[in-house]
């Protein structure tokens, strides 16, 4: 059986399998729709939302984007880990107590001000559908790449099984049909890491090989990594990284991950109180199994992939471009892997070119620039091709890929269905809509979302890392403040909420536009996008934390001069605050 | 609802707990793995130093202690408050 076939096989099989599980799970009532009649225990719902969380960012770019920089990206382990310990800690369990089902029905509620909630579905739905865009734009090149057709083909597909299951299943038929996800995606993505592992430390479990000795040279593996690397004239694995942005980076990636309304929304879903900080250390534990496993993943691809090109070391002679393995051929197809023979002698010279003092080493050995182009993102789908691992494995990684892609849009759509039926159009357009016609509105919601998605999709308005960015940035300026100043102090008013949202979404987005483009259009950007021009040296992406303060701080200043908030508002505030007296979830 | 005093008793024993969790949590990670990693650099680990294994695992194991010691903490702190779910 040829490989093409066997990726089909093993993604089919997968897909049959969740669409098989949302119509097994098919909800009846809105309550079902929502939050699976929150009857979901915190092992199987820290499951889903570790499967939730993980996107395709987590699982084909992370480990591909460590590999490239080392230690100076670290920043996306920590900050998309680091998130979970404020969740637990300052929001999960007093929202589940709240026992309401969106994020902007607490803000409304809160602050009690329809104003406050509009601004909290704006801010949904602005961060939910850039999130979207960059998943199904991933889940898109996926499928074109495995089953070798056009991206925008590639896409339509993706579009069309994500709405199978996410607008006949709602949230219970996500959230079984998620832990199927993440067994097929945390097992993808272990099994070349083993056997990766085995082979360069002689450890099978690669959290431990990455700091065991490698094999072949009886060197520490990251001793041995930052000497071939910088042979090559890079800079060393383990180098320091540039402290300010990394700081302001993980902070960004960490509050926008506990102001994130389609991971917020899972701590509605389970039973009781406790269970809510129960389900994000399940969560976490979860997601830590793949988090964990992601820098040895990194590094020992680095490390094979140098090893490709200089079979007998980097002070030897390149590979013949002839001689290259059938994995460089294959990917080459796809333009993310390019050969340039740039001093014509048909061997593929890979190093820094870009590295001053290494020009003089290059130019000695007779090398003209870097002749291997090598996208990051094609790293974790190539990795079991480089390390030889048998085809199953390889189909196993795109149906790993496609989960995690997949999981992810479709939680997103939910919270933006559940904000357009439930809190515009139910609450505040159209009130006396009966049950049937809330969820018809939710379908068609999603529906749209999906169709809203896939069109933004197919000319995407930048690199998808630029748009998680974006959507990471703006959750932790607009979402978290208000939602834990709602909790943790009593005197916050609506009119401080109201302003504190609204500063802190435009300042984040002024800030991200005028670098990255208006509404991220190629070449309408007003200042360049280099260090020189950020504000104090802060890159864009590393923005939110400061808009989060902005937000805090135009809250406070704003709730200080105007009226306290009324009585039963702080008496809903106390009860919040504890456990006793969470039923089942109050429609109104 | 138990009575007044308790119920602020139980608020500021979850808030001492909050500062005192994130607190480590800040260490672990802007600590240990960003900005103190200099100071931590004669620490071998692995053929790296202790501030890399921090900034790459160490923290996501302290994270996941961390929420669970919490969650454990907090159900002993709402019995004796008489604030548990029934």
């Amino acid at each position: 059986m040829d490989q093409y076939t066997l990726n089909l096989l093993i993604v089919g099989a997968s897909f049959a399998l969740y669409v098989g599980i949302a119509i097994w799970a098919r909800a009846g009532s809105t309550a079902e729709f929502y939050a699976a009649n929150r009857g979901v225990n915190p092992v199987m719902n820290g499951m889903a939302t570790a499967a939730d969380w993980m996107s395709a960012a987590s699982f084909i770019s992370m480990a591909g984007l460590i590999a490239g920089v080392g230690y100076g990206n670290s920043t996306y382990l920590m900050g998309w880990t680091g998130g979970y310990v404020l969740l637990a800690l300052l929001l999960a369990p007093y929202l589940r107590k709240f026992g309401k089902y969106t994020v902007p029905q607490f803000i409304g509620d809160r602050f009690y001000s329809q104003t406050a909630r509009l601004v909290a579905v704006v801010c949904l739905i602005i961060i939910s559908v850039t999130y979207v865009i960059g998943q199904m734009t991933g889940a898109g090149v996926a499928f074109s790449r495995f089953l070798e057709v056009e991206v925008s083909t590639g896409l339509w597909i993706a579009a069309a099984v994500v709405f199978v299951y996410a607008v006949l299943g709602g949230m219970k038929g996500i959230t079984y049909t998620q832990v199927a996800q993440y067994l097929v995606l945390i097992i993808a993505y272990s099994i070349p890491a083993i056997f990766i592992s085995l082979n360069l430390t002689g450890n099978p479990l690669p959290w431990l090989g990455l700091f065991s000795t490698h094999t072949e040279s009886s060197m520490p593996l990251l001793q041995k990594l930052d000497q071939v690397v910088t042979d090559l004239g890079f800079t060393a694995y383990t180098a320091q990284g540039d402290m300010l942005n990394m700081f302001l980076f993980t902070l960004s990636l960490m509050i926008g991950t506990a102001g994130l309304p389609h991971v917020i929304i899972r701590f509605f879903t389970v039973p009781k109180v406790a269970d809510a900080r129960w389900s994000a250390g399940w969560a976490l534990i979860f997601i830590a199994l793949l988090y964990l496993t992601a820098p040895a993943v990194g590094a020992m691809a680095r490390l094979n992939i140098i090893d490709t090109i200089f079979p007998s070391g980097p002070q030897e002679q390149a590979v013949l471009y002839d001689e290259r393995p059938d994995w460089m051929r294959t990917w080459e197809t796809t333009g993310l892997l390019k050969f340039e023979d740039k001093n014509g002698d048909g061997r593929i010279q890979y190093y820094n070119d870009k590295a001053a003092g290494f020009a003089e080493t290059a130019a000695q050995r007779g090398w003209q620039g870097n002749e291997l182009d090598i996208n990051n993102d094609i790293l974790v789908l190539a990795n079991p091709e480089i390390a030889q691992l048998p085809g199953w494995v390889i189909g196993l990684i795109a149906a790993g890929g496609l989960a995690a892609a997949l999981s992810t849009a479709a939680g997103l759509l939910l919270a933006i269905s559940s904000a357009i039926s439930h809190d515009l159009i139910k609450d505040y357009l159209k009130p006396d809509i009966s049950e049937k016609g809330e969820l018809m509105a939710a379908r068609i919601a999603m529906a749209g979302a999906i169709l809203v998605a896939t069109l933004l999709g197919l000319n995407p308005p930048g690199f998808a890392a630029q748009t998680v960015a974006l959507a990471f940035g703006l959750a932790a300026a607009s979402i978290f403040p208000v939602l834990m100043m709602g909790i943790f102090s009593k005197r916050i008013n609506s009119l401080g909420a109201t302003a504190g949202m609204l500063v802190g979404l435009i300042s984040t987005c002024v800030y991200l536009f005028t670098y990255l483009g208006w509404f991220f259009v190629p070449g309408t950007n007003t200042l360049e996008n280099i260090p020189a021009n950020h504000l104090f040296g802060i890159a864009p992406a590393s923005f939110g934390p400061i808009g989060a303060l902005l937000n805090f701080a135009t809250a406070y200043i704003v709730s200080m001069v105007t009226q306290a908030p009324p009585q039963h508002v702080q008496d809903l505030v106390e009860s919040i605050r504890v456990p006793r007296g969470a039923g089942s979830a109050t429609h109104h | 609802m138990s009575d007044k005093s308790s119920s602020n008793a139980y608020w500021a024993a979850n808030i001492r707990i909050i500062t005192i969790c994130l607190i480590i949590w800040a260490i672990v990670s802007y600590g240990f793995g960003i900005l103190l990693r200099p100071l931590l650099s004669g620490i071998p680990v692995g053929g790296t130093d202790l501030g890399f294994w921090f900034a790459q695992q160490g923290s996501i194991i302290v994270f996941i202690a961390l929420i669970f010691y919490y969650a454990t903490y907090m159900n002993r702190l709402d019995r004796e408050h008489g604030v548990d779910e029934q």
